[in-house]
């Protein structure tokens, strides 16, 4: 691994470790059953050098935006190291949202320049919301074909200049990436990440999870994720280990990679890590009682082997029948974006199979806390990464209180928003909005949320002001949409719903027309923003002078009422 | 050759089938996440089940915010 405390930049850092594991394989991205490629360092850097060098040739300067909007695949990565080492700011979209969606966000990040693929581009070319992002000059696009009409985009693979690009250099502090952590509705949350944030994450995560030349790293979670980027990315090419990226997400291609593959490393949200273990346990259940028992020992034999800390060597080979459809390779399974509940990560630690749960914001630059395992906590979310300073701040007789966490991996702040930015970062501490204490080992414990947003099991952070246009000119008096647990707090991280809370007109009732309206509105939103349910309110919504509606004070309105009776199931 | 109509009665087959509900329980423009009660995993099973019936592939960027039988038919029809 390169010492990164010599670098000032992410790019810098990147061309390094090019040259240094020039003849390592650094990527190979899979099509179902197909291999569609296979990448040195060497040849990694053959591919990213003329893109940076046309970038510069186009007149992209040190600073300039430029925006990916991909699938996970060789080409993203390719497309990032170029633009880092122009000297851009890189703004990884997710490629999930709508195009109207990723408009909006092209157009508040400044982008200059959009790489993306060609399906994409396809459905960005025909959204209205292109025409307000006048700020994207240059549209690159991936694996068009032959007689595809492009627009005005370029294709990727053209575009290359000749002769040597320049290496820009850029300082520890300047901004390296843009990225949204929500906010597609009316005031987008761009965290401004700087190279020392990355730098330093990277210096903290890889000390637990080291990676080295021929080690692989199963590439799931997209990238534009924190957490992708870092371990998917950054993490394992300054080690010069290897990324895999499968262009088809079917379970039975993800299953088949990792023992095609030798995968050391995956990072998964808690969905796909619950229905693995769904998976495992009615394989379990369906041996014969005699099988069973044998397999019940072994388990109970590892579990006290591994009490203490992990022992991979063991568990392999005392649960053969476990880790061999893993690859026989596999050292951890990350997984993040979302709380997991402690059944699930107990299930995969008895087996023998590690699972780093953790937890970490965007804004704190990926991650705060991991589980060493040393010795495995299913309760708690870990410890603080090296570096990191966390505190409870006004905690109640229990110890809970909101998790505060200040250091050198923390954003310089939203794009374009001192006031939210003054509201998320006090006195240099980044204020989480979760609640959390810390058990007597030093273990962070977290007990649901002090903020108005929810988490779903996919890893998406959803702002309910952000969803509240779809239901714009509903019939009522007034509507607003919060998370419940909001309203009503709940010890609990999992199991998060919204709710619309609805004023009717006079006289009005809650109709079967009304409810169908609504429900009818709801499944236009993507199904991880969808409200679960109604609350009905006889009074006006608490307003400001200039007439928005006091959210703070209408959520202790709707707490008086019983939850039980007052949430109508949509 | 088949009709789109005859396709999306075979997707909504199918479905029913995969899912263990009763054939006939399900419409054309039903939202599938809703009336299944499935997650985006799950829906990318029934996703490889389809993609064997009929014999061909889809690549994940076709079924992206699609979320009701009838578009996820027509995608299907317009490879087949």
């Amino acid at each position: 691994m390169l010492d990164l405390s010599k670098y000032q930049s992410i790019g810098a850092a990147l061309k390094d470790a090019l040259d240094e594991f020039s003849n390592e394989v650094c990527l190979i991205e899979s099509d179902r059953e197909r291999e569609k490629e296979r990448l040195t360092y060497r040849e990694f850097k053959s591919r990213a050098l003329p893109l940076a060098k046309a970038l510069q040739d186009a007149g992209f300067a040190a600073g300039d935006r430029a925006a990916i909007i991909m699938t996970n695949q060789s080409k993203w990565l390719i497309s990032a190291y170029a633009i880092f080492y122009a000297g851009g700011v890189l703004v990884p979209l997710d490629y999930k949202l709508t195009p109207e969606e990723q408009w909006q966000l092209l157009e508040h990040s400044d982008a200059r320049i959009l790489i993306t693929e060609y399906p994409i581009w396809r459905q960005l070319n025909a959204a209205e919301g292109r025409k307000a992002a006048a700020n994207v000059r240059t549209v690159l696009v991936t694996e068009a074909p032959p007689n595809a009409e492009l627009a005005e985009a370029k294709r990727w693979e053209e575009f290359q200049g000749s002769g040597e690009p320049t290496l820009v250099p850029r300082a520890r502090k300047d901004v390296a990436c843009i990225v949204y952590s929500s906010g597609t509705g009316g005031r987008p949350k761009g965290c401004m990440m700087t190279h020392e944030n990355y730098l330093e994450q990277c210096v903290a995560l890889t000390s637990l999870y080291p990676f080295s030349p021929g080690v692989r790293y199963l590439s799931i979670l997209p990238t534009n994720h924190a957490i992708d980027f870092m371990v998917g990315f950054f993490g394992p090419f300054i080690c010069g280990a290897a990324v895999v990226h499968l262009r088809t997400l079917r379970p039975e291609f993800v299953r088949e990679a990792f023992s095609k593959y030798k995968i050391a490393y995956v990072s998964l949200v808690p969905l796909v890590l619950k229905n693995l273990q769904k998976g495992l346990q009615a394989r379990f259940d369906a041996l014969p009682p005699g099988k069973r028992r044998i397999f019940d020992a072994l388990v109970a034999i590892n579990k006290a082997i591994t009490k203490g800390r992990p022992r991979l060597g063991i568990s392999r080979r005392l649960l053969k029948q476990v880790h061999d459809p893993f690859g026989g390779e596999l050292r951890t399974i990350i997984v993040g974006g979302a709380f997991t509940e402690p059944q699930t990560l107990q299930f995969f630690y008895d087996l023998g199979i590690p699972v780093a749960n953790g937890y970490g914001l965007t804004e704190a630059g990926t991650a705060i806390t991991v589980n060493d395992l040393r010795p495995f906590r299913a309760d708690t979310v870990g410890k603080p990464l090296p570096g990191m300073e966390v505190r409870i701040v006004n905690p109640s007789a229990d110890g809970i209180g909101e998790v505060a966490v200040r250091s050198r991996t923390i954003m310089s702040g939203y794009l374009n928003e001192p006031e939210l930015t003054a509201e998320a970062i006090v006195d240099g501490w980044l204020m989480t909005g979760d609640l959390g204490r810390f058990e007597p080992a030093g273990h962070l414990q977290l007990f649901g949320r002090k903020k108005n947003m929810i988490v779903t099991e996919e890893g998406k952070n959803i702002y309910p002001e952000d969803i509240e246009a779809v239901f714009e000119s509903l019939p009522v008096k007034e509507f607003c949409v919060f998370a419940a647990n909001y309203i009503w707090p709940q010890r609990s991280m999992v199991g998060e719903q919204l709710l619309l809370a609805l004023h009717l007109e006079p006289g009005q009732t809650y109709s079967e027309k009304l409810r169908r309206d609504i429900s009818a509105r709801n499944s236009k939103l993507l199904n991880y923003k969808r409200i679960h349910g109604v609350v009905l309110l006889d009074e006006d919504f608490p307003r400001t002078a200039s007439l928005k509606i006091k959210r703070n004070a209408l959520a202790e309105q709707i707490a008086k009422l019983d939850r039980a009776t007052a949430f109508l199931p949509i | 050759m088949r009709t789109l109509e005859q396709t999306t009665q075979e997707v909504l087959d199918l479905a029913s089938k995969h899912f263990n509900v009763p054939a006939g329980s399900l419409a054309p423009e039903d939202d599938f996440f809703k009336k299944l009660g499935i997650d985006s995993l799950q829906t990318l099973e029934m996703l490889s089940r389809l993609e064997n019936h009929f014999g061909i592939e889809l690549p994940d960027y076709e079924v992206q915010g699609v979320s009701d039988f009838r578009t996820l038919a027509s995608r299907i029809q317009s490879r087949l």
